[in-house]
């Protein structure tokens, strides 16, 4: 079996996998870095989501071995100790979540929206997030908790390349 | 009081930290000890004979631990995964019930059917090894439409004409009499589109068994785990309650979905202490869409008589629902109970009859999904009325406003079972009319005929029954359940609460709405209130959440658990400042006695309940925990007005909803920002099943629409920013006056939809569409209307 290298989190891990492991499998079941969500099988739903050299990818349309080497951040890395990251914080603020699930996957693609645009408009954010389905929402506050969001990075320096 | 954390205020939710943080625990990132995984082989046929299955190859593939089917389960005496609700029929006789083997034994009845069970260290050795099984499948024709099932093959050999039930509500005499003296009579043919619910956490399942204790442990995607434990434990696996423990921890979504017991949940638990070790299932998304309960899926034909003014006189249904394959949990009373008797609508019709025919077809099992029926009456009322003003030359806001149920007729018998207690058509109406600007409506149409585009503007004006339910009536109705709810108030020494409820929050936030509660009862703190849910070894048997009743009925199983709380507290606190019981007040969490200055805070009460060092324990019982259940005396009927906005590009059939308004009478609001997140929620549902989805099966029965290449789940380019409102009348009949907000939006929105897409297209000259109005659809009514007219 292969051995892939990577840093996550910050963290340098390695481990043996099957070639046809995916990144999120990995993420998932090596690493326990259970933050990280399967919602299809199509490369559609978005909930995989995490971010690989600095830009967002779905974990699961990556093989665990094409990530050798990279650097990737989950969900489970974005807040500083306790103290979540502004689009986290904003998503809480601005209720644009519910059961949770697609969650973790739009924040990480918010996060990159606003890497690569700073203060984006109410239809660039729901184009942006085409790749990203929630079923709870209704989109609505997703697209609020984005804007404010991004102010929000903005406030601190934050919404330049991560 | 002013409570910052009280009932009526925005509280941010407790529980999103953890999921913002991808601390979240749900069933698929739970790993047991040694745990094996499963992975299902289903059929590839919607309809076929199985001759023989050979699994020699299988078993011997890497990592295999063990392979079952239908066979072993049927030897070993499983039972048939069973119907929670018993329809009679029009003719007195019960309803066909075929039965339903978790693995089949030898006849596949629709895409997807489970088939075995193979057990492996790994999902992908499993799915190595299913690759190598031998079926030798014998197809068979099958019945896939609904419109066509009674004339189909049988899906069940002993079901004749494939008829479940044949069932009827309402007096067809009076019917009959309003009609010979209608002035008009308004007809409508309208198709209910069959929808793959798509809670975006697919369904999982762990299966384990303790050899040391004997008992069983199931962890479930449920929306009601003490259901699950109750029909799976007693009626398919035979496994007393006390020996069963059934978790469903945090679930991404149900919307429905994941209230019934399925198939999976019994193989894994059965096949749990064969293989000596807890085994995982989780669905993949293909899985997820032929195997999951679909919804929806009605074809009605009605008709509405009316006087010279405009007044309905009457109203006759008729409608054929699917049940697909098998009959699941709820499945039977959702084109019955959950649909015929929403028939009145918000209107005043004094004679309804409604006759429903359901049919069992070679599909996947069809059930309750968001809103469960009422959307499906909702629909064909909305639609109707709109055709009658249009027919008779009347305002389409006037027509509603002269039928609806006056301000002073509540409480208001229905012709057709229930009994609205509270509600305020007129107020809605007026509110989402000034929202939506109606009154500047005009001007957007003539703006956007300049740019080539068709604008249209749709209402809908609704009521629904939820708050799921009075357990006395529904018992009567043929459900086997009751449907109360329990809540368990357990004061710690120190002052704080754990709160164990029967209800279960797959997204509603109950976490932060319970504590809410709490909060303004006990005047406690936020922080200091936890909610435990979802483990049938913690909370007290209870229903779980769906049709809109955590708050209506589990908030209030929690209120009366909490009033018996502080009636114990109100003892101990007499005691320790030796008063009367009946001069102790209690206000803002401190108990103090009239007209002295004797006070004691709820943390100390707390502590001395558990400190009770002179106590009389001849009156009083050491401890401060109380449990309760509520049962609800009637629905709670939530109602509202829904005003779409929609602009149609004539030469792509492109429609775009430019503006959703929803102004919704929920009656009392305990979390404002929870409350509008559910209805926003529930509107781009219902503009999904209105503008885009529907589950799609060709003739040979199988499903076209089974990935989200092909389903049409809505992104967030497919909506607007929503404008939503609440107008208050209270629900009479519980403490709090609350109705219920889960799935309005999912009931109210999808006729305003099409009747805005049909407003739009009136100057085209389109008189029908169905939904979902695709842009191919509407494309194809446009160049139908212009040739049509160009022929006259
Ligand atoms: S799981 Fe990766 S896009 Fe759906
Ligand atoms: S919050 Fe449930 S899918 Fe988005």
């Amino acid at each position: 079996m292969p051995t892939v290298s990577m840093t996550v989190n910050g963290k340098q891990v390695s481990g043996e996998v099957d070639a046809r492991k995916l990144l999120v499998e990995f993420l998932r079941e090596n690493l326990l870095l259970t933050g990280t969500h399967v919602g299809c099988d199509t490369s559609q739903c978005g909930a995989c989501v995490v971010h690989v050299d600095g830009r967002s990818v779905k974990s699961c349309t990556m093989l665990a071995v094409m990530a050798d080497g990279a650097s990737v951040t989950t969900i489970e890395g974005m807040a500083s100790g306790e103290t979540m990251h502004p689009m986290q914080e904003a998503f809480r603020e601005q209720h644009g979540l519910q059961c949770g699930f697609c969650t973790p996957g739009m924040v990480m693609s918010a996060v990159d929206l606003v890497a690569v645009n700073p203060d984006p408009s109410e239809a660039e954010i729901r184009h942006w997030l085409g790749g990203n389905i929630c079923r709870c929402t209704g989109y609505h506050n997703i697209v609020e908790a984005v804007r404010d969001g991004a102010a929000r990075m903005r406030a601190l320096g934050k919404a330049a390349a991560e | 009081m002013s409570n910052v954390t009280g009932i009526g205020v925005s509280v941010k939710r407790k529980e999103d930290k953890r999921f913002l943080m991808g601390r979240g625990n749900y069933t698929d990132d739970i790993a047991r000890p040694g745990m094996t995984h499963g992975y299902i082989l289903r059929s590839p046929h919607a309809h076929a004979k199985i001759n023989a299955i050979d699994t020699t190859e299988a078993e011997k593939a890497p990592g295999v631990v063990a392979i079952f089917t239908g066979k072993d389960m049927a030897a070993d005496g499983v039972g048939s995964v069973p119907c929670g609700w018993l329809i009679t029929q029009k003719d007195g006789s019960p309803m066909n019930e075929p039965a339903h083997p978790p693995l089949v034994v030898d006849r596949v009845r629709h895409v997807g059917d489970q088939v075995a069970l193979i057990v492996a260290e790994s999902l992908a050795q499993a799915k190595d090894a299913a690759e190598l099984i031998e079926i030798d499948y014998e197809e068979m024709p099958a019945t896939v439409g609904v419109a066509s099932a009674a004339t189909g093959p049988l899906v069940h050999d002993e079901v004749a004409g494939n008829l479940c039930y044949d069932w009827e509500i309402g007096d067809a005499a009076a019917v009959a009499e309003a009609f010979s003296k209608a002035h008009h009579i308004t007809k409508i043919d309208v198709t209910n589109n069959r929808l793959i619910p798509n809670a975006m956490e697919p369904r999982a399942y762990i299966g384990e068994f303790d050899k040391g204790t004997g008992e069983y442990t199931l962890y479930t995607t449920s929306q009601n785990p003490h259901v699950i434990r109750l029909l799976m434990g007693a009626f398919v696996l035979n496994i007393p309650e006390h020996k069963l423990r059934v978790v469903a921890p945090d679930v991404g979504g149900g919307f429905g979905s994941k209230i019934f017991h399925y198939a999976e949940e019994a193989i894994v638990t059965w096949a749990a202490p064969k293989v000596g070790r807890p085994i995982k299932w989780t669905a993949e998304r293909s899985e997820s869409f032929m195997s999951d309960a679909h919804g929806r899926d009605h074809v009605s034909h009605a008709e509405l008589a009316l006087a010279e003014d405009g007044t309905f006189l009457g109203f006759k249904v008729e409608t054929t629902a699917n049940m697909g394959a098998y009959l699941s949990t709820f499945a039977t009373s959702v084109p019955t109970y959950l649909y015929a008797t929403l028939l009145a609508g918000v209107y005043k019709t004094p004679a309804i009859h409604c006759n429903v025919k359901s049919y069992f077809t070679n599909t996947v099992p069809v059930d309750a999904y968001r809103g469960a029926g009422r959307p499906e009456a909702t629909y064909l009322i909305e639609r109707i009325v709109d055709k009658a003003a249009r027919e008779m030359g009347l305002d389409r806001v006037e027509i509603r406003r002269k039928n609806f149920i006056p301000i002073d007729a509540f409480p208001y018998q229905t012709p057709v079972a229930l009994q609205y207690d509270s509600g305020n058509y007129f107020a809605t109406l007026d509110r989402a009319e000034d929202m939506a600007d109606v009154a500047g409506f005009p001007a957007r149409k003539a703006e956007a005929a300049k740019r080539g585009k068709l604008r249209g503007l749709g209402y809908s004006t609704y009521v629904e029954a939820c708050g799921i339910a009075p357990s006395a009536v529904v018992g009567s109705l043929g459900a086997r359940a009751g449907l109360f709810e329990s809540a368990v108030v357990r004061v710690h020494p120190t002052g704080g609460v754990t709160i164990f409820t029967g209800s279960h929050s797959h997204g509603q936030g109950h976490e932060t709405t319970f504590a809410q509660l709490v909060s303004e009862t006990l005047g406690i703190p936020l922080e200091n209130v936890e909610i435990s849910h979802g483990d049938t070894n913690k909370v007290p048997f209870g229903m779980g959440t769906y049709g809109s009743r955590s708050l209506a009925v589990g908030g209030e199983a929690l209120m009366k658990a909490m009033n018996k709380v502080v009636e114990k507290a109100r003892k101990i606190a007499a005691h320790v400042l030796e008063t009367a019981v009946e001069d102790v007040d209690f206000k803002d969490g401190v108990f103090t006695v009239a007209g002295t200055d004797k006070a004691m805070p709820f943390a100390q009460v707390a502590l001395t309940a558990y400190v009770p060092h002179n106590f009389p324990h001849d009156q009083l019982e050491p401890g401060l925990e109380e449990q309760a259940f509520y049962d609800p005396m009637n629905f709670t009927y939530p109602g509202g007005c829904h005003i779409c906005e929609v602009e149609v590009d004539p030469d792509t059939g492109v429609t775009q909803v430019v503006g959703m308004t929803a102004v919704d009478d929920v009656g009392n609001v305990v979390n404002p920002m929870i409350v509008h997140g559910q209805i926003h929620g529930g509107l781009a549902q219902g503009i999904g099943q209105a503008l885009l989805e529907e589950c799609v099966y060709d003739e040979s029965g199988q499903i076209v629409t089974g990935s989200y290449m092909d389903y049409a789940m809505p992104r967030a380019d497919a909506f607007p920013s929503f404008k939503v409102d609440n107008c208050v009348t209270e629900c009479t009949h519980n403490s709090l006056g609350v109705k219920g907000c889960g799935e309005v939006g999912a009931i109210g929105s999808p006729p305003s939809v099409i009747n805005a897409v049909l407003d739009a297209l009136l100057d085209v000259g389109v008189t029908d569409i169905s939904m979902p109005a695709t842009p191919a659809k509407v494309w194809a009514a446009i160049q139908g209307a212009k040739t049509a007219q160009a022929a006259e």
